[in-house]
């Protein structure tokens, strides 16, 4: 973990209540996909904790849906806004478990860490097919990044507006084969697909934190290996350890 | 030079900045940031006799100013506590430590106590009364003078180093609880603990922590916290804890002046994993501000 202060250079909107914010700051301290930062706000006591879409040495990219008055502000925010963030928090996915064609899936406002991913899995030479799954079709956004990475993409959509129609476990069927499953999403999207993936994988879960670095265990989970702390155990638990 | 060391119940300290139990772990998370050696000492994790996992989440909810927590003492009990978590917290922190108990019994409290009493690491005992008493009807040791006073009893019985009762604030009169403990023993008063509070979401209409209520902590409730250890200062002759709500080096010269002789920092480190060590950092140039050169001098300095 490191604490460090990130300058705004864009906050755009990319979809109904979904914004893409690019950071300017020290992004060596993110060292895997699936990690996240956590983000002083003015006026608000506790950080934000915001999943890292993709990251490099000089910046950090993240994606985030306005559900409260925390991402309410953040989406107010311009360029040249400077923040105080706490970065390379949480384990992040293991992208030496995939096998050679791994299969990711994200929902919603789950779908940002699987694109940082995405482009991992991909830069080591494997091939990668991914789920995105949204409520409706103007919810939808990275479809072409993933595209554009070199991702096999199925989109779904529970309206049926875009892609398929229904949930991402729908598209089950169109992914064919695959050596190793990564997902993250609601909490009921994760068991879906805990129940209809058919290989061994890792699940990422959201909790309501305290301080994001495991000071507090206002986090905590039981796992079959004993409790865990969501921010820094987690957010990633690996398929065997989950109890529903 | 200013001076910036302050006594604890007969134990030196090179200031007076105590991270305050449940907001920095056994020290590990932090010993990764900075030499935690610089911290006057710390209060680690509420610790029982049995493991505990805790409640429900979600345990966390937002305030303005603030936050309540509702952990619900999550802790892999005394035994654990006294084979892994102190031998690793050896490594990261060479001061004596100040160990926070809590029980649900008075038995409870004697028993985990007598252990950790006998830790070398371990400095101080912080006997977190705060808890409810499940013999007792479930009503909080610490809400009676009495309840309070029985468990500083059997603590003091088994044990050899200095007991420090830290009281809740969630009381009619805390004065008369601070000198039932000192009556019975007490080496020193700790408070304030949190402040019982709860967040209800409007969107789902329910209470935002799993447990409904929790523990209000953060800058908001400082006055509350100045203003008791200002009372309990003037009713008993004991070192006196102060903590609530601070997070800045003024905030500790302030809470010295009411009363206190240490200061813990509490829900600030989970907002700002490096603030007891900028704490410390600032006191000197802080102090010359005020003019103060001896902190031992201002303890009280508002009475």
């Amino acid at each position: 973990m490191e604490q460090s202060i990130f300058t705004v250079k864009s906050n755009v909107c990319l979809a109904k209540g979904v914004y893409e914010m690019i950071l300017g700051g020290n992004g060596k301290s993110v060292t895997a996909p699936g990690q996240f930062i956590n983000i002083k706000l003015d006026g608000f006591y506790l950080r934000r904790p915001i999943s890292v879409c993709d990251w490099n040495d000089e910046s950090i990219t993240i994606i985030y849906k306005v559900v409260g008055k925390g991402t309410e502000y953040m989406a107010t925010l311009e360029e040249g806004a400077q923040l105080d963030v706490l970065t390379g928090l949480g384990n992040g996915y293991d992208t030496s478990k995939s096998g050679d064609t791994a299969l990711l899936i994200g929902g919603g406002a789950g779908v940002p860490p699987v694109y940082g991913l995405a482009k991992r899995l991909i830069a080591e030479g494997k091939k990668v097919k991914v789920i995105l799954g949204f409520n409706t079709a103007d919810e939808v956004f990275y479809e072409d990044n993933f595209k554009d990475i070199g991702a096999e993409t199925f989109v779904t959509t529970v309206d049926g507006s875009h892609g398929i129609k229904g949930f991402v476990t729908n598209a089950f069927e169109a992914v064919g084969e695959y050596t190793h499953t990564y997902s993250c999403g609601p909490e009921p999207m994760l068991k879906a697909v805990y129940n209809a993936s058919a290989t061994s994988g890792q699940y990422s879960f959201e909790e309501r934190m305290g301080c994001g670095f495991g000071a507090c265990m206002g986090c905590s989970c039981k796992t079959k290996y004993g409790n865990k702390r969501i921010c820094k155990d987690g957010p990633v638990l690996v398929k065997e350890e989950i109890i529903w | 030079m200013v001076k910036t060391a302050t006594n604890l119940c007969g134990i030196e300290m090179t200031n007076p900045v105590i991270p305050a139990s449940g907001t920095f772990g056994y020290g590990y998370e932090f010993a990764e940031l900075y030499d935690i050696n610089c911290l006057g000492t710390f209060s680690f994790k509420g610790t029982t006799k049995d493991p505990r996992f805790g409640n429900p989440t979600p345990r966390i909810a937002e305030c303005s100013a603030g936050m309540i927590n509702a952990v619900g003492l999550q802790n892999p009990g005394v035994e654990k506590v006294i084979s892994e978590e102190l031998p690793r917290l050896a490594e990261c922190f060479s001061k004596p430590v100040m160990a926070n108990v809590s029980g649900f019994s008075v038995e409870d409290y004697a028993y985990t106590c007598e252990k950790l009493d006998k830790c070398d690491q371990v400095g101080w005992l912080e006997v977190n009364v705060s808890c409810p008493n499940v013999h007792g009807g479930g009503m909080s040791f610490g809400t009676s003078p009495e309840a309070a006073a029985e468990v500083t009893k059997a603590v003091k019985a088994v044990t050899t180093k200095p007991v420090i009762i830290k009281l809740s604030p969630n009381v009619t009169d805390i004065v008369s609880i601070a000198k039932a403990c000192e009556e019975a023993g007490a080496d020193g008063i700790s408070l304030i603990n949190t402040l019982l509070g709860m967040r209800i979401d409007l969107k789902t209409k329910k209470p935002v922590i799993a447990n409904k209520m929790g523990g209000f902590s953060g800058s908001a409730i400082f006055p509350v916290a100045v203003r008791m250890v200002y009372q309990v200062y003037d009713a008993v002759n004991i070192p006196i804890v102060g903590m609530g709500g601070v997070s800045s080096a003024e905030d500790v010269i302030e809470m010295m002046l009411a009363g206190a002789s240490a200061v813990q920092v509490g829900a600030a480190n989970l907002i700002d994993p490096f603030v007891c060590r900028d704490i410390i950092n600032n006191l000197p140039k802080v102090m010359e501000k005020y003019g103060i050169t001896d902190l031992k001098e201002i303890i009280g300095g508002a009475h």
